[in-house]
Parts: C-alpha cells; structure tokens; sequence
C-alpha cells in the first residue's frame, strides 16, 4: 500500500506533495509566514482573519472563523472572516481539491496560536507575571491567583501589527480542549440568505453600473464576418455595441435593454463543424495520441493475469458534464486609466487578476480583485470567464458594467468535466482472490483554470483560438489507483493533449469517474468470485480505518452477507450495491450503500435509499460535514442517472434544464450519513470525497437487482434497457 | 419607456418607469433594488426568480410588468413582518437548508405559498410543490426538513 500510493503521487498525485515546485504555487500560490498577513486584532476586541480562500457555498468562512476563534479563546461572533481579495488577503492560489480547511485552516491555526503565544507573552510583562501563571477567556488574559490583574488583546495590541512570522512553534491547543472546532456552528450566512439581504455577485450595484449582455459564437469554431448595428439602432438605453474579433458583447443603461439588444442584434458568422460525431465520443477518445503515465506497477501483471483461474474485462464511460450553476455567471468590472477594479465569484482571485491584467496589457498589480460568493460553481463554471467579459466591456464604454450571462451562455460556453474512458482486466486465483488487475484511464486534463487570457474565453474570442490548458495534465489520475491490496497491478493514465469540448475541474477531478470504474470493476470481481460484495472489498483492505468505514456502512444498511445477483427475475426489482473509495488515496475514507429499485420493463432506475460512512480526520463541524456528504450524494447520483452534455459536429445542444434535466426532489432518496471522528487526525477536506462512491454503489446495486451491469454514465432508463437485454451475470 | 405602471410590491405601492414588456425580474432587482428573488434561467424552468403574486408562487423572469395588473406582489423580503422573520425563513435556518443558497428563494416562497393553502401536507404534496425549484447543491433533504419544520411553527403560531 505505502509503496502504491507512493508511487501514485510521485507519478503525478496532490499538487500539495509538491512542496516548493513551480506547479504547487502555480495552483496553490505563495504561502506567507507573516503573523500579519493571517491576522489582525482590532481596537473593538474583534479580529479579523485573512484567508486567500474564497466561500463557494460550502460553509468554509464558518469553519475557518471556527479554527481561529477556537486557538485565541475567543467567541465565534468576535472572528471576521475577509477572504479573496487580492489587495488584503494572502495568495492562496485556488479554492479547490477539499483543501481549504485542511491548507488554509492549518495556516490560520498556526498563526492564531502564535498570535495566542505572542499575546500571552506581552500580557506576562505588563501584568508582571510569568506566562505560566496567566489564563485566557474571551480575549482576555488574567492572572489565575489574581483575576483582578487582566489586560485584553486589544488593549495589549493598541491596534498596532504584531511585526513577527508564524514560526510553527507555538503550542497549538490539545483538540480535547476544544469547545468551538467541533460543534454544529450555523452558518453566518444563511439568515441573511432566507431574508434576501445582497449576498451574491448577482447582487451587487455600483452606482452608475451599466448591463453588459454577450453574443457568443453559434458554434466553438465561428468566425465573425459581420454585424448589422442597425438591427438594434431603435432599443432605448443601448450605450454600446463592441466587438473585437469572435467578441460581442452589448451594454446598456437597463439590463431588459441590454438583453434585449443581444437577442436582436443581427450577425453573421462563419460556421465549421469542428466536433467529433457524439456517438463515436469514446471511440474518438481511445485513438487520438496520449501522454502515458504509468501510477502504479507492482509484481507482475502479465504471468499474473496469465496464470489466473478467472480472467474478466470490462470498459467504462463517463461523458460531458456540466457543472450547471443555479445561478448563471456574473461579475462586475469598472476599468480606469490607473485602477482596474473587478468583482468576481471566481475560486483563484489572485491567478484570475493575472490574467486579467494580461488581457488588458496592464501590470497585474493594476487590477484590484475581490471575490463575491456567486452560486455553487463545483470546480470551475464561467465565473472567471465572465469576469474577462466585464473588463472588456468595462473598458469599452468607460464606466462599470454588470455582466450577467444568460443560461445559454453557462451551458454552452463554462469548462465541462471531461469524457473519459476506463478499461480494467483482472484475474481470480483458485481462493477467488484477486490476483491480477489492470486499469487504464483516457482523459483530457482535468485542470483548465484561468491564469493567462488565452485560458479565459473572452482572450480567446479577441485573440482567435487560443488554448484552456494549464499548461500540465493533471486530475485523471486522482483514485485511479485503489487503496486495496493487489499482488499484481498495474495503473496507467493516458492523457488527452486537447478535449473535444472545453473542459475543466468538476468536484473530485477524475476520482468519481476512477471510482466509478474501480467499484464496478470490482463489484464484477466480485460476482465472479461468488463472493458478498462487502466481504470481497475486507479481504482486500488491511487498514483498520479503511475497513471501520465500510463495516459502518454495512452495519447502518443492514448488509446481508451473500453474493450478487441472486437470479432473480421480476418486473420490479430490488437490489442493493455498495462502493468504497480512499479520496485521492491518502485523504477522507467513504463508503457508499445505495438500494434500489429498477423497473425492468422500463428501465427505468429509482433510487430509495443511500448510507454513507466518513470518514476525514478530526471533524470541524459535524452539521457542516452532514451538509456537505448530503449534497456530495445527491448531486452525483443526479450526475449519474440523469447527466449527459449532448452536442452535434457543430454546438453543444444541452442549453437549458430541459436538455440537460438534474435530479428533482421527487426523485431524492433518503440518505443516511454515519459520520465517523478521529480527534487525533489532522482534518481534512470533505468538500469532494463522498461525490465519488455513489455512481458505482448504483450501478452495483442495478447488478444486484437484475443481474444487468450498466457502465456507462448516465444510467437512463433506454441504458438500462440495452444492459437487460445484453444479458444477464 | 415613458409608460408609467403601477405595482404593489411588499405592500407598498411603485410608480414604475419601465417598459410594459419588461419582465417583472428586472423591474423587482433593478428599480426597486431586492435581492431576494433571482435570475436562475430566464425560461421559467427553475424557480429562482419566484415570488408570491396574491397568494400563488408566481413565475417573475418573464412575467411583464403590464401583466401584473393590481394583484399584490411579495418578494422574500417581504415575507418579513415588523423586523420578525417569516416562519418559512426562520424553518430554513433552523434545519440550515441551504448550501449554496441561490435557489433559496423559490424554494421559501414555494414552501410559503403551499402551507398557506395545505398547513398539514403529505410528503408527497411538499415534493410536488418544490419539484419546480431546481437545487444544484444537492440540499434537498434539508429542505424537506425546514418544510416539515415550517408546518410545526406555523402551527404553533396558529394555535396562540
């Protein structure tokens, strides 16, 4: 195992194990040491914290605020949280991988309690008292024999910086001790959210902010011939129409005016088919040329598989997807000679002014970024690329301008999660062990963020065709090697220079569609073996964590012990699967319990009920942990029974909620979480890891149910169908 | 342009200096600066942009203004009475039922407009009158639960 994952991360695992190299601070920027850049305490008694991370809806201004307000023994309601802004906060790179409150909150920990130490040491000589013999409670120090001798942190700091570096010295709190870090804290956000006070971009007016609306290309490859302004000549409020290259955008006074002038403007365009056929997506995949890592290698496969009592083999799918925000992109800009000041929902503020600034031409210290939540993105919608829109329609017209993109232009035109196609093969030895297993992975990079204008689309509209790639391929290989203990494996990852569609980070990169794969894969090893399914996966995992978590899933379902399908055929059948993942391999543990129930003269597949067990370290805030585990559960069971971004040679055809349908609450099943702590591990991140397990936990229960194994993503009701009918074990 | 309209927003009644077509959306966040209702889709297919019209959850991305006549119009903001938070707003924060919390707004009026009309629905009522709000983050079963937890205050409060 140690050997495995080893190797996975050297091959091209976290962008946090490459500690110091040009890709880590190209993706999670340039970590400060000084005490002052984390923290400041105010002449009120409140303190202000400064995190680099931004809230994409996820409850991390909470828990941070949490972390800190616990290791300077203060109350929550005395800790401000200002983050991503990229004149006052550090340089935190992205908001992504369910690293914040494991990179950023470790940070803030560690600062706050050299804050803690710092204070303790300044109050030791004003109330002339050794530091040993002083206490702390909400923000102020005393002196235990006598109570009467106290200073506060304000009046100890008299609202002057603290001029000193977090050292990683100071004693952090024995988490025993902990009455904050822990507890179901409520969101700060939510009662303003339920009253409709300003809380999104979308929400935000600056006095004489004018509406900025796009005309996006029919199809990627259009080139603009030409535009009629007469078209739109007659609509009240129209300020400007500007165009440059394959850009359009219109901006008026009233925003029905500038949506108005974007649905009339008349342009014409040069169109070309520059798309694979949908239905030979997967085909196109396998046979264009690839970069190939080889993760894992360990024993040998080859005699391994050779010499095998059962040799099985199976190719999954995953397509296109969206992330499909609720609320379409927006942002605002007001570019001037000198300042260029840009409001954005965008999860890299400080990468995002980069490349801002480079496509204005100006110095990046120019442009001033403030990040404003928007709605859920998931990884990376538009939100970067509006912004690029409101700097150039900003700049146009002289004055700020809202730009707010309709839902067309959020389906067509964000990064979509890339198609991908796993292949496995493996072999059973005479005790039905697993003694051989291949997996390979084709897939574009999953990583496309914007940190130079030809990445965001606005650069490439201006400039012609320029490129979203980061630069580095990366997140295909996230869970493509498992945690389970195979004699004989061997993990490869064969990357995509380009992908057919834009794409980019979707929550847990590859690792829900590796997962996906690996579960099924191993769900079939399984049944081929006559095994239970839970049973198989223990005899191949000897972590005791690892083999707490899937015990606990099986115990809250009420697992039967005995092997899959049972041979039954019903009309209505019922079945149960189960998944297993270790995200990113060294990260949170999940193991996922679906039950389900299929129509087999339909197809069609209603899921009732989901267990999940969770393990991620020490738990921060376990109602918080809950929200997310939820939400992670139900968006990819949407994903995998509903979700599939439909495009012709020319265009994408999933434009709205009727061609691309999400899960609706008739459809929710129930979901029951056994949430499992370990105070004595360091926390981390749960934002991704239970979006993983639920695809495979799906398909295998299907299996259970009706002896059909469906492996390609989404599990419609025709998909199910055809597996029926492709016949049965 | 120069049409001037009337409506009644949150119980107060506008003079409105807007185009007759133009959607009631735009009239609600721009004119009379709210935030509580949003732009989801603009295709009535979401249910971010919902608002009360009379005692209905009502539609507001492209409902013109013109249209609107003399009914009554209540936003999120407006559920609130003398600084007191609705018993469906304070439902969501006690069972804390949103993530991202962008599609909140169709999902309280839509909850509000329902337990007006049915006080005790069955489960299967509650899902058929959300299954118009779409939710991305996947918050549904907490927002089942603040529907449950509405029912109950509400309930309360009539029982005073």
């Amino acid at each position: 195992m140690a050997k495995q994952s080893g190797q996975a991360n050297k091959a091209g695992g976290r962008p946090s194990d490459r500690r110091g190299s040009a890709r880590r601070e190209a993706f999670w920027g340039q970590l400060t040491t000084w005490l002052d850049d984390w923290l400041a305490i105010n002449p009120d008694g409140t303190v202000t914290a400064f995190s680099g991370k931004v809230e994409l809806g996820t409850g991390v201004r909470t828990a941070l605020a949490q972390i800190v307000a616990e290791e300077l023994d203060l109350p929550l309601e005395r800790v401000q949280m200002v983050m991503g802004d990229t004149e006052r906060t550090p340089d935190e790179g992205y908001t992504a991988g369910s690293m914040t409150v494991s990179s950023s909150g470790s940070a803030l920990r560690n600062a706050a309690a050299m804050a803690r130490l710092t204070l303790l040491e300044m109050a030791a000589e004003r109330l002339d008292a050794g530091p040993e013999e002083l206490t702390v409670q909400d923000g102020l120090i005393s002196v235990i024999q006598h109570p009467e001798r106290k200073i506060t942190y304000a009046e100890l700091m008299g609202g002057k910086p603290f001029n000193r570096e977090v050292t990683g010295d100071a004693p952090l709190k024995d988490s025993k001790a902990y009455t904050i870090v822990g507890t179901s804290t409520a969101r700060a956000d939510i009662p303003g959210k339920v009253a409709g006070q300003p809380s999104f971009i979308q929400d935000l007016r600056l006095p004489g902010m004018l509406h900025g609306r796009l005309v996006r290309p029919p199809s990627p490859a259009a080139e603009f011939i030409s535009m009629d302004e007469n078209s739109v000549a007659g609509i009240a409020g129209l300020v400007k129409v500007v165009q440059r290259g394959n850009f359009i955008g219109v901006v008026a006074e009233r925003e029905e005016q500038a949506k108005l002038a974007a649905q009339q403007l008349k342009v014409e365009w040069r169109e070309k088919a520059s798309l694979p056929p949908m239905q030979d997506l997967y085909q196109f995949l396998r046979s264009r040329p690839t970069q190939d890592n080889l993760v894992v290698e360990q024993g040998d496969y080859e005699i391994a598989y050779k010499q095998a009592t059962r040799q099985l083999k199976a190719s999954y799918y995953q397509p296109f997807h969206a992330h499909a925000s609720i609320g379409p992109s927006c942002a605002v800009a007001d570019v001037k000679e000198d300042q260029i000041t840009v409001w954005a929902s965008t999860p890299g503020p400080y990468p995002l002014s980069g490349a801002l600034a480079q496509l204005l031409g100006v110095p990046a210290e120019k442009v001033h970024l403030m990040h404003v939540e928007g709605a859920g993105s998931y990884g990376q919608n538009g939100s970067d690329d509006a912004a690029a829109d409101a700097v150039i329609l900003s700049q146009a017209v002289g004055r700020p301008v809202r730009v707010q993109w309709s839902r067309e232009d959020e389906f067509v035109w964000e990064p979509k999660a890339p198609a991908m196609v796993m292949e496995a093969q493996g072999g059973l030895d005479a005790q039905g062990n697993v003694a051989a297993w291949d997996y390979q992975v084709w897939s574009p990079s999953h990583v496309a963020r914007a940190r130079s204008s030809e990445q965001l689309v606005a650069g490439q509209l201006i400039n012609g065709q320029g490129s979203s790639h980061f630069g580095f391929s990366f997140g295909a290989e996230r869970n493509a090697p498992t945690n389970y203990s195979f004699p004989n494996q061997r993990v490869t990852v064969h990357y995509l220079a380009e992908s057919p569609l834009r794409a980019s980070s979707f929550r847990s990169l590859g690792g829900a569609e590796n997962t996906f794969a690996n579960e099924s894969f191993m769900d079939e090893m399984a049944a081929a073996a006559g095994a239970d399914a839970v049973e198989f996966r223990l005899r191949h995992l000897a972590d005791e964590r690892a083999r707490a978590v899937l015990t606990a899933a099986a115990e809250k379902a009420g697992w039967e012990r005995r092997p899959s399908w049972q041979g039954k055929k019903q009309q209505l059948a019922e079945g149960r699967g189960v998944a297993f993942a270790w995200y990113e391999n060294d990260q949170a543990i999940v193991a996922s319990i679906a039950r389900v129930q299929v129509d087999t003269s339909s197809g069609a597949v209603r899921v009732k009920r989901m267990v999940v067990a969770h393990d991620c370290g020490l738990i921060i805030n376990p109602d918080g942990l809950k929200n997310q585990i939820e939400g992670n559960t139900i968006q990819s069971l949407s994903r995998a029974l509903k979700e599939e971004v439909v495009f012709d040679e020319w265009r994408i055809k999933s434009v709205d909620w009727d061609t691309y349908p999400i899960l609706t609450f008739s459809e929710v099943p129930e979901v029951e979480i056994v949430l499992i702590n370990r105070p004595d591990l360091p926390a981390v991140g749960a934002g991704e890891p239970a979006t993983t397990t639920t695809a495979a936990a799906v398909a295998n229960a299907i299996f259970d149910a009706t002896g059909a194994r469906v492996r390609q993503i989404p599990f419609t009701p025709e998909r199910v169908k055809e597996a029926l009918q492709a016949g049965r074990g | 342009m120069s049409d001037e309209i009337v409506l009644t927003v949150n119980g107060k009644a506008y003079y409105i200096k807007a185009a007759p077509d133009t959607a009631l959306l735009y009239v609600l966040r721009n004119e009379l600066g709210l935030s509580g209702p949003h732009f989801g889709c603009g295709g009535e297919k979401c249910g971010a942009c919902m608002v009360l019209v009379g005692a209905k959850p009502v539609l507001s991305c492209h409902l013109p203004i013109s249209e609107v006549g003399r009914s009554r119009v209540t936003t999120l903001e407006g559920l609130i009475e003398e600084g007191e938070l609705h018993p469906v707003q304070q439902a969501f924060i006690d069972e804390q039922a949103t993530q991202c919390g962008y599609c909140v707004n169709g999902m309280i009026i839509s909850t509000a407009a329902l337990l007006w009309k049915t006080p005790h629905p069955s489960d299967e009522q509650i899902k058929e009158a959300l299954d118009g709000n779409l939710c991305r983050c996947g918050s549904h079963l907490r927002i089942l639960r603040a529907v449950r937890r509405a029912e109950q205050l509400m309930a309360e409060l009539e029982a005073q």
